[in-house]
């Protein structure tokens, strides 16, 4: 297998350089990815298999988010907004990366924009997705 | 004589990786298109409950784009979790969780495929 040797130089990481948005945005690129990949992956198949199984598995599944009333309950908000908001989060630094493989977007100023804006984009994205649902 | 590209050609220290980088920018479009329907298409429904989800996803023109999103999903996630997982575990944790997380895929894909085509052909629940 990879064995490292600890005496091979490091190269510099995250506490040598200043922080800037488009490092906050590479990490979130990737937390975002990773969530939805194992926690998202898995809530959707269960409601897939759930409205598959019937009526009753069905309302166990919309039980453990929603009271009584229907209405989403605390861990129904915290999953059904984090779930969105890694989804826009990750959807819009995705097409950012799309363009900087084309080679474009990596002067300083240009990158720092686009960075902060998939993040205003993202949290824009997840407001308007929620008020909508909340004014139906 | 050889060109360029004929004499780099695999000599890379990996062999491989342009399949991989391909299929992930491949797939981040078809999920940017596939996920963009089903946000709306969640948003637009007139109710929540057993009835109206289960009536909505027996037809052809939810089902088939909704089994194209598991397969594009699951196929982007797949690559983006074994660079997470190359990234970070050097040993032979790499190799144990590679394999698991092939395994997670397959199995969590298929149960959602199985999921949507139960619901489509409309086997009594």
């Amino acid at each position: 297998m990879a064995s490292r040797n600890p005496a091979r130089p490091l190269s510099p990481h995250l506490q040598i350089w200043r922080w800037g948005p488009h490092m906050l945005v590479s990490i979130l690129h990737r937390v975002t990815g990773s969530g939805m990949a194992t926690v998202g992956s898995l809530l959707l198949v269960w409601w897939l298999a759930a409205l598959a199984g019937g009526a009753e598995s069905y309302a166990t599944f919309q039980g453990v988010f929603t009271t009584d009333s229907g209405a989403l309950n605390v861990f129904g908000v915290i999953i059904g907004v984090g779930l969105t908001l890694s989804l826009f989060q990750h959807m819009m630094s995705g097409i950012r990366h799309l363009f900087l493989d084309t080679g474009a977007g990596f002067e300083l100023k240009t990158n720092k924009t686009f960075a902060m804006l998939t993040m205003v984009a993202s949290v824009t994205l997840t407001a308007v997705f929620w008020l909508y649902l909340g004014m139906k | 004589m050889r060109s360029s590209l004929g004499r780099v050609r695999g000599l890379g220290s990996a062999k491989e990786g342009t399949h991989h980088w391909w299929y992930h920018r491949l797939t981040a479009g078809s999920n940017l298109v596939l996920m963009l329907w089903l946000l709306i298409a969640i948003a637009r429904q007139p109710s929540y409950d057993y009835a109206t989800l289960h009536a909505w996803m027996q037809s052809a023109w939810v089902a088939v784009p909704m089994a194209l999103l598991i397969l594009s999903v699951f196929y982007h996630f797949r690559l983006g979790l074994q660079v997470v997982i190359e990234d970070y575990q050097h040993d032979e944790s790499r190799v144990v969780l590679l394999v698991l997380l092939n395994f997670f895929v397959v199995a969590l894909g298929a149960t959602a495929i199985f999921s949507i085509l139960k619901i489509a052909f409309g086997a009594a629940a």
